[in-house]
């Protein structure tokens, strides 16, 4: 089969709508809030030349809820919103965990907390990562750092949650959101990942019929607590599986950034100007949040490297470092709260500084 | 012709957990019959609430989901857009419908989805311990209304119904109450006529129920279902509010 | 010409005693039993089975699918 490679140059919130289309998501609701309205803007028309539906939700607990209603109905669903919205959505996405569905929510975080302002941030990784909805329960969480890893992790997501039947958030930023870079895919790309959904409620023809429910309260093997240990079991196995980390020049490096998203790629910029005045700087850039790769860090740490986290929040994501290299000495903090964006000069700073 | 009458085979030989003289119990068979009429069981997926009702999926021989307080009617969005020949409705009390869920009821009417909501009216909150509701009518006791419903303070009793009716995107909608063998073969009735609506393409439908709820009402089953007679109907005229061709 | 027999099967462990069947039913052939189910609760007993038509409006009124109409074997 001939590939036919389409290129073009994209927008961040675009190029995660094209790649939920292309892995067979036929099913979008959303509601408009700045830095996403792009996607949801891009899905109303792309979604009807796909024959698929957008809803236009009355808010964003209905958006959630509808996507609910697609993925127990056994479809690929997907909605999107910044962080006041995704707060809104918690309630959905425990739900959604309790009662193993699979979904993907996208979030283009912006300055928080309240209605903060629309510049990009970082400061939902506690809520991503963390829980952020009610109830032991884990979102896997996909951190892309470009246009076109938005697309490509969005695409990955539906074959994860799928896999897993566990909802899958792309954690995104409002700068990778709306700015615009190339995007590459092959245009004959077909959805991965499909598999037989037996759980999915589509009428009881020929079966037993079934019911969908997060809500436990029989005892024994019915009970809530069984449940919670089986859904602890599935975390430890994509823990086991999942975790996707970018080592860039860590090998021999002393000194290590560790970030994710736009971070991550001022992270690299500063690792290539310090290597080129003979500094020995890496960085890990984190692809996964849920899992995190505590295991990678802790083994740069052995090694006795230091580290330096940059985070655009108060630290969040830090703090999961430290959990990791369990050496406080050894990790530095860096970042920029409502909107700011982390400068290469501080952080070159920092890193010199620290000896 | 035959004159027996058993259980009908949409809902499962169980005993439910409902109180002596729940309206819940009702509706669930009715809801069955009509399933069973129609020939639908097999094609049917259905939407339980939070409430006393919770627990539907329990008693249902057909295809049911959960929904969070509220949402139920964008559950069944997302459900009749993925699956458009199926029978899907939903199963709601008044604070699901008309408190918590009052957007997603009125915008899944204004879109006009073509599902059914079967909307069970006893004016209070039975599941945690009878609490005023929306549809609590001035003057009665609840939980949180001790002095009684009044309305500078705790409001009107809200007709979301008549509310639902301007909708242009709404087709049918029908109040019946559950108080004699004839006002439940009437509200067998609308339901099926809801369902068979649904199965003709004929868009959004709301079927709202008078229900009795002895326990938090304080009543006796027969005293309930005369309350609902003498003083809720008088708030809650039943009848067809809307039905377009 | 064999005319069919009905008869009213009352599932005493399916009612609750609401007595809805029994202010239902026209000709007063239901009431409340002194006994009581296997969840403490009393149940409904034909108690005038001559009085019976089985037309059914029991039936109707029932929350729990207790009654049955059934053919007489």
């Amino acid at each position: 089969m001939r590939r036919s490679k389409i290129k073009y140059l994209s927008t961040g919130n675009e190029a995660c709508g094209e790649g939920a289309l292309r892995a067979g998501c036929r099913f979008y609701a959303g509601y408009p809030i700045t830095p996403q309205n792009e996607l949801t803007a891009y899905m109303s028309r792309r979604m009807e030349e796909e024959n698929g539906t957008f809803i236009q939700a009355e808010s964003e607990l209905a958006a959630i809820n509808m996507v609910f209603g697609a993925s127990v109905a056994g479809a690929r669903a997907m909605t999107s919103s910044s962080s006041p919205g995704i707060s809104l959505k918690q309630e959905g996405i425990s739900y959604i965990a309790g009662a193993e569905l699979p979904a993907v929510i996208v979030n283009i975080m912006r300055g928080g907390p309240g209605l903060g302002n629309i510049a990009a941030s970082q400061s939902d990784y506690f809520q991503a990562t963390k829980g952020g909805g009610h109830g032991d329960y884990r979102s896997i969480v996909l951190a892309p750092a470009t246009v076109q890893e938005m697309f490509d992790f969005t695409y990955d997501a539906f074959s994860l949650a799928d896999k897993y039947r566990n909802p899958v958030m792309i954690l995104a930023d409002g700068m990778l959101g709306q700015m615009m870079e190339p995007l590459a895919f092959d245009d004959n790309i077909k959805p991965s990942g499909i598999i037989p959904k037996p759980w999915a409620l589509t009428g009881a023809e020929g079966r037993e019929p079934l019911s969908a429910k997060s809500l436990r309260l029989g005892s024994g093997k019915n009970s809530l607590e069984r449940h919670n240990e089986w859904l602890q079991e599935k975390y430890k196995n994509i823990e086991r599986s999942e975790i996707k980390t970018e080592l860039y020049k860590t090998d021999d490096a002393a000194k290590i950034i560790v970030a994710y998203g736009s971070p991550g790629r001022i992270g690299r910029s500063c690792v290539d100007t310090m290597r080129d005045d003979g500094d020995a700087i890496g960085l890990v850039r984190l692809k996964t949040l849920w899992p995190f790769p505590y295991a990678e860090i802790r083994k740069l740490a052995e090694r006795g490297c230091e580290f330096l986290v940059v985070e655009m929040s108060a630290g969040q994501m830090v703090e999961d470092v430290r959990l990791a290299v369990q050496d406080d000495n050894k990790v530095s903090f860096y970042g920029r709260m409502g909107g700011g964006i982390p400068e290469e000069e501080v952080i070159i700073k920092k890193l010199k500084n620290r000896g | 012709m035959g004159k027996t009458y058993t259980r009908p085979n949409s809902m499962k030989d169980v005993l439910t957990h409902y109180c002596p003289g729940c309206g819940h119990g009702m509706v669930h068979r009715i809801i069955c019959e009509v399933i069973d009429e129609l020939d639908v069981r097999e094609t049917t997926i259905a939407v339980a609430p939070v409430g006393c009702a919770v627990l539907a999926y329990d008693y249902w021989n057909f295809d049911t989901t959960e929904a969070a307080h509220g949402r139920t009617p964008a559950v069944a969005t997302g459900i009749k857009r993925i699956h458009p020949d199926k029978l899907v409705f939903t199963y709601q009390g008044d604070g699901d419908l008309a408190a918590i869920g009052t957007a997603e009821t009125i915008h899944a009417g204004n879109r006009g989805e073509n599902i059914s909501i079967i909307f069970v009216n006893n004016g209070v909150y039975g599941m945690t311990g009878g609490q005023m509701a929306p549809t609590t009518i001035l003057g009665q006791i609840t939980a949180t209304s001790p002095y009684s419903r009044r309305s500078e303070k705790e409001g009107f009793p809200l007709k979301i119904m008549e509310m639902m009716a301007v909708l242009p995107g709404v087709t049918y909608l029908e109040r019946t109450m559950l108080t004699s063998p004839k006002e439940v073969i009437k509200t067998k009735k609308a339901i099926k006529r809801s369902f068979k609506r649904q199965l003709d393409k004929k868009g959004f439908s709301m079927v709202e129920i008078l229900s009795p709820c002895p326990t938090y009402w304080g009543l006796s089953p027969l005293e309930s279902i005369k309350r609902i007679e003498n003083e809720v109907v008088a708030t809650y005229p039943v009848g067809v509010i809307k039905e377009d061709k | 010409m064999g005319k069919k027999k009905y008869k009213l099967k009352i599932d005493r462990e399916r009612c609750k005693g609401c007595l809805f069947c029994a202010e239902a039913c026209p000709l007063k052939a239901l009431s409340i039993s002194d006994d009581v189910n296997g969840r403490g609760l009393k149940y409904v007993v034909l108690s005038s089975p001559e009085k019976c038509t089985k037309c059914g409006l029991c039936v109707v009124m029932c929350p729990d699918c207790a009654i049955e109409i059934v053919e007489e074997e």
